[in-house]
């Protein structure tokens, strides 16, 4: 049960009915990390996939840029309540990474450039629900939104799209990464509202 | 430990506002009376949820001002955007006695500890001053020693934040160095023009990375990318620097 703020509410923002709860609309595009932006040259840049058994599926920008890719159109939710709707990015489904990778392993840990961890369910990741994008609104991603490449989970709060992603580690359980460490959900659903522990 | 301060399930709680005061003629702060606040560390902050009355919401979080001295009320201090929806609220409509939900304290990384021994420098551009100040008060609170510098970029000096207290505890704080850097006006005995903060500022002004200080930046986005990357280019430790960037509400 919530209290009335009084005299709230003439300045509201438009608040779309496919807005999860708590959040509004933002017209920019925020940018949130928790240091410094690193900027990777695109000829050192790799990504590696290391499955539970230590089997390494490595690829370079020119493999990577070399995969089939998809243009996506998805809305985005980050915890600190800002939403945009319809983005635009270009990459590669993770699906099509994990054609030739064999792992049982039930969870993913995402790594980046710079030390940033963050934990994802695998089937999180596959059918088409999650992409490494490498392009935003026609353009390279920027360095400040996680260009070169940064993995795109648009159905979870925005942290767990890892910026600056150069891997996976397969996992059998359940690891906090860097945000979920600090006290912010293990899963990060937005339209539960899964902001903190125990949300 | 951050992670027992936050790994609770965090509720809403109903604070009553207890007292307000200017900081400038746009920013204000709150204090906030919250029953069973579990303290907090400098630099974390708290979720605001606001309800009209035909049960529209809306949820923002806000930078904790006042370090935790074990009870007593909480401060958070609210820049006024002229397009926001929640912020004018909080510094133009909000009165003594009124009620707002909260919830918090949020954030295990962007913070001090008052037990941490290494020189601290810290970047504040614009209303970013907020958990820094945060910060400078949970020292004086502990009667720390560690070298603290503060470098305060802003617009003028009216949009300084707690410009009086800074240079109070520049004087009496020992260990703590504040400079301002103004960027759009400086006061009329000010030795230089206006200008953005800049290399040669944040190595004058900070410390050496020889020094190994923990660096804390927070402001807009734009601030924080280049103050981060002048201090990369000086030669800090990329993990020493914590970043905390604002965006509007």
């Amino acid at each position: 049960m919530s209290i009335i703020s009084r005299g709230f509410g003439g300045r509201r923002r438009e608040s779309p009915p496919d807005l999860p709860p708590g959040q509004y609309l933002a017209h920019d595009f925020p940018v949130l990390s928790a240091g410094p932006t690193p900027r990777i040259p695109l000829d050192r840049w790799h990504f590696t996939i290391v499955t539970e058994t230590g089997e390494k599926h490595t690829w370079d920008w020119k493999q990577f840029t070399a995969l089939p890719a998809e243009e996506i159109t998805v809305d985005i939710h980050c915890v600190t309540k800002w939403s945009k709707l319809g983005t635009t990015w270009k990459g590669v489904a993770i699906d099509t990474l994990f054609e030739e990778v064999e792992s049982a392993a039930d969870y993913v840990m995402a790594h980046s450039y710079g030390g940033y961890t963050t934990n994802v369910p695998l089937e999180d990741l596959l059918d088409g629900k999650a992409w490494i994008a490498y392009e935003y609104d026609g353009e390279p991603l920027h360095p400040e939104h996680g260009g070169p490449a940064r993995l795109l989970i648009p159905h979870l709060y925005f942290w767990k799209s890892a910026k600056w992603v150069d891997g996976f580690r397969m996992m059998h359980e359940d690891e906090p990464g860097f945000w979920e460490d600090a006290g912010y959900h293990m899963y990060g659903d937005p339209w539960r509202e899964q902001r903190y522990h125990g949300d | 430990m951050a992670r027992a301060a936050v790994s609770r399930r965090l509720t809403w709680r109903v604070a009553t506002v207890v007292a307000a005061r200017w900081e400038t003629p746009s920013a204000r702060t709150l204090v906030l009376d919250i029953p069973e606040w579990p303290g907090h560390l400098a630099g974390q902050h708290l979720d605001i949820r606001l309800t009209a009355e035909d049960g529209y919401q809306a949820q923002r979080s806000y930078s904790i001002a006042s370090a935790w001295p074990g009870d007593g009320p909480v401060e958070i201090s609210v820049q006024r955007l002229e397009d926001g929806e929640v912020s004018p609220y909080l510094t133009d409509v909000v009165e003594p006695g009124d009620q707002i939900e909260v919830r918090g304290p949020v954030g295990g990384w962007f913070v001090w500890r008052d037990t941490a021994t290494a020189p601290v420098l810290l970047l504040a551009g614009g209303s970013g001053v907020v958990p820094l100040m945060a910060m400078i008060r949970a020292r004086s609170l502990a009667g720390g020693r560690q070298p603290f510098r503060l470098i305060y970029s802003v617009r003028t000096p009216e949009d300084a934040l707690y410009a009086e207290e800074l240079r109070r505890r520049g004087r009496e704080d020992s260990g703590l160095d504040v400079r301002f850097v103004w960027t759009r006006k400086a006061p009329d005995d000010w030795p230089h023009p206006p200008k953005r903060i800049d290399v040669a500022t944040v190595n004058t002004y900070g410390w050496p990375p020889d020094f190994q200080p923990d660096c804390f930046v927070c402001g807009p986005t734009t601030f924080v990318e280049t103050a981060a990357d002048m201090l990369v280019a000086l030669g800090h430790d990329p993990k020493r620097i914590r970043t905390e960037r604002f965006g509007g509400a």
